[in-house]
């Protein structure tokens, strides 16, 4: 558990939003997250984020289903109780493809979601700060995470004047905790005065 | 190279000017307000006809299955009748929102999140029939393969009706999986802006602290988009194992390589027709008419027509091999059990030829396709037609098969076979009812990004990021 300071500027429109994370990654901050109602294409490249490798974790989840139905089917029809029908082949693949798409897309679904959760950190009764309510209304909130060096009112004013609507400092917990939404004054959120 | 071009002829996938804050209240709207008088009658009524259902299941339960009347020569009757035409009824909302995910078709945002939690509930319905046509129910987990005390027995991994328990199963899991996901960050804006501490526990707990971070959305992204792909398959195999039930048999009337195409077409059919049911009603009670526009109406009853008629021609080319294959047995079964009106279940099957494949035909018609009566009208026609689909399935194929000796009395159902059904419809609609009250019914944060490219207020700046290249793009944008 550790508490930050944060300074964050919300924008909204997408249009002054580009143009203005480009600056404030030119001027050296560092963004920490920029929070928006809905996926923005091309704001993860703005940033600098690297592309999810989420669906070949997925693609591995997939063939381990497969795999998983293969041998499972194989052994107990061959090997501990196999079944004569009609005297037909035992090692009856054919017959066994439905049950092994369906394995193959279940594993691949339940990882992937599984996955998901882990890595955005998402379960029930998990609460994270939020740094601005409307972040899941209409509003682009970016959020910069401050260092000794950094001079948070130089960074609001940059801020402003690349078209943020709203400007703050924020000190906060970082990381997620068990709670729930109900009681805003948790003790792990404080906003300073302006 | 640009090869962006909007037609001039497609309508708005939201009708007005809209902002982004207005779609918010719009649609959260009706869960913030206390319900209707209208939806507390229709919650009533549902709840009713569940417990009705909840009885007629203990009756079948304590006395058995002969509280039905099955017989040695009909063993399914309306039980899996019903379950068939639930489990086709559920394709729909895959369809919607996975196929329409892949085919990039923007006007599925409307209706897709509607359509999925239709899709859930109806799969939650279809899979009490076998459940408890099972009899002794108590033993239903003999169905799962996992080394037991009984030999290990394992289960038959070559029979169709296995490869249903793996099928409904999954294709269960997967919806809920794909409809939750979806579910998280509309949660959180309903829990954002929730005035009292009760709705932001509880929708705190329901969006698992989602936060909107662009990471999250980027996976947020790639997750439905491999999920769509997982389900598009799985929606196909779903009902084409549900066929193999019937088609890897050898009644009459059962054992035909057509099922499996035939089955997926009358899904999205029937399916469809429970969405245009359903959606008619939402949109008119919440006031959605922006967001589920005509212009969804008109696109759906096109699905309708055109399901419809792949149907239409299935039942014929049956019909035609009935004859061509000089089969005695399936001769009888399709010429005379079916297509002869005074034979004793031949209206079975003219009310699905009428249902089915002749009233749709109205929907060529653009004026029919967009007029909201005709097509609620439509859609429960549809329905009875498939259901009569089913219905002949397998009450007329069975009823008379090799042996006259083993020919069955008339069956008709009991009055808790037909209680059962009333459950499954309880059910439903108890579902759907809170999910309407509670849930939000359309994709809030899907619909602002739709927004974007259809809203007056957003596509001029939008279109212009849109048409640079990426790499140029990434250029202007991103730190170096």
């Amino acid at each position: 558990m550790a508490q930050k300071k944060f300074v964050v500027g919300c924008f909204d429109d997408e249009k002054v939003l580009f143009p203005a994370v480009k600056q404030v990654r030119t001027a050296g901050y560092k963004i920490k997250d920029v929070y928006t109602p809905f996926p923005v294409h091309g704001l993860d490249h703005a940033l600098g984020m690297r592309e999810t490798s989420l669906h070949t974790a997925g693609f591995i989840y997939g063939i381990t289903g497969t795999t998983t139905a293969i041998s499972a089917i194989s052994w107990i029809f061959t090997k501990d109780w196999p079944l004569n029908i009609g005297g037909k082949p035992h090692f009856a693949l054919p017959a066994w493809i439905p049950i092994i798409f369906e394995l193959t897309v279940l594993f691949a679904a339940v990882g992937m979601v599984m996955t998901f959760m882990w890595l955005c950190q998402m379960a029930p009764g998990v609460k994270k700060h939020h740094f601005h309510k409307r972040a899941t209304d209409d509003l682009f909130v970016m959020v910069i995470e401050c260092t000794e060096k950094t001079n948070a009112e130089d960074l609001k004013a940059l801020l402003a004047s690349n078209g943020a609507v709203e400007t703050d400092i924020q000190v906060a917990e970082e990381d997620w905790w068990f709670g729930t939404y109900d009681n805003d004054n948790e003790n792990l959120y404080k906003q300073v005065a302006h | 190279m640009h090869l962006k071009y909007e037609s001039q002829l497609r309508e708005p996938l939201v009708y007005g000017d809209k902002t982004y804050a207005q779609v918010t209240e719009d649609i959260v709207r009706p869960i913030e307000a206390k319900p209707s008088r209208l939806w507390y009658i229709g919650f009533f009524i549902a709840v009713s006809l569940l417990s009705f259902g909840a009885y007629s299941v203990y009756r079948e339960v304590t006395y058995g299955i002969g509280q039905w009347n099955l017989n040695k020569t009909i063993g399914w009757g309306w039980d899996i009748t019903n379950f068939v035409w639930w489990v086709g009824i559920g394709h729909a909302g895959t369809l919607i929102s996975a196929v329409l995910l892949l085919f990039r078709q923007g006007w599925r945002t409307g209706v897709n999140r509607a359509a999925e939690a239709m899709t859930i509930f109806a799969v939650m319905c279809a899979g009490q029939f076998p459940i408890f046509h099972m009899g002794r129910v108590w033993m239903a987990f003999f169905v799962m393969p996992y080394p037991n005390s009984r030999g290990p027995l394992w289960v038959n991994f070559n029979s169709p009706l296995l490869w249903d328990v793996f099928a409904i199963s999954t294709y269960f899991t997967v919806s809920l999986l794909f409809w939750y996901s979806g579910l998280l960050p509309d949660f959180a804006t309903v829990r954002d802006r929730a005035k009292t501490a009760l709705r932001k526990k509880l929708y705190g707990i329901a969006s698992f602290g989602w936060t909107g971070s662009t990471k999250h959305w980027q996976r947020h992204e790639s997750l439905s988009l491999v999920l769509a792909g997982l389900s598009t398959p799985l929606v196909l195999s779903v009902h084409t194992i549900v066929s193999f039930d019937f088609a890897t048999s050898v009644i009459p009337g059962w054992h035909t390589t057509i099922f499996p195409p035939y089955f997926v077409a009358g899904a999205i059919f029937s399916g469809f027709a429970m969405v245009q049911t359903l959606l008619l009603i939402v949109r008119k009670v919440f006031g959605l008419t922006d967001y589920i526009t005509i212009g969804h109406i008109d696109l759906m009853n096109k699905v309708i027509v055109l399901t419809g008629s792949i149907v239409g021609i299935a039942y014929l080319t049956e019909l035609f091999m009935g004859w061509y294959s000089q089969n005695k047995y399936e001769g009888y079964t399709f010429w005379y059990s079916r297509a002869y009106l005074f034979s004793p279940y031949g209206w079975s099957y003219w009310g699905m030829m009428a249902c089915n494949v002749l009233s749709p035909q109205i929907f060529w018609s653009k004026k029919m396709r967009r007029n909201v009566f005709v097509t609620f009208f439509m859609s429960i026609i549809v329905n009875i037609g498939m259901w009569f689909e089913r219905f002949v399935i397998i009450v007329t194929s069975l009823y008379r098969d090799y042996l006259p000796s083993s020919w069955s009395v008339y069956y008709s159902p009991s009055i808790w076979e037909i209680g059962f059904y009333a459950g499954t419809f309880g059910l439903f609609f108890t579902c759907f009812f809170l999910f309407a009250k509670y849930f939000p019914v359309i994709a809030v944060a899907e619909i602002k990004y739709v927004l974007k490219r259809s809203g007056e207020s957003y596509k001029p700046a939008f279109d212009e990021i849109e048409a640079q290249p990426l790499d140029s793009f990434v250029h202007d944008n991103a730190h170096h």
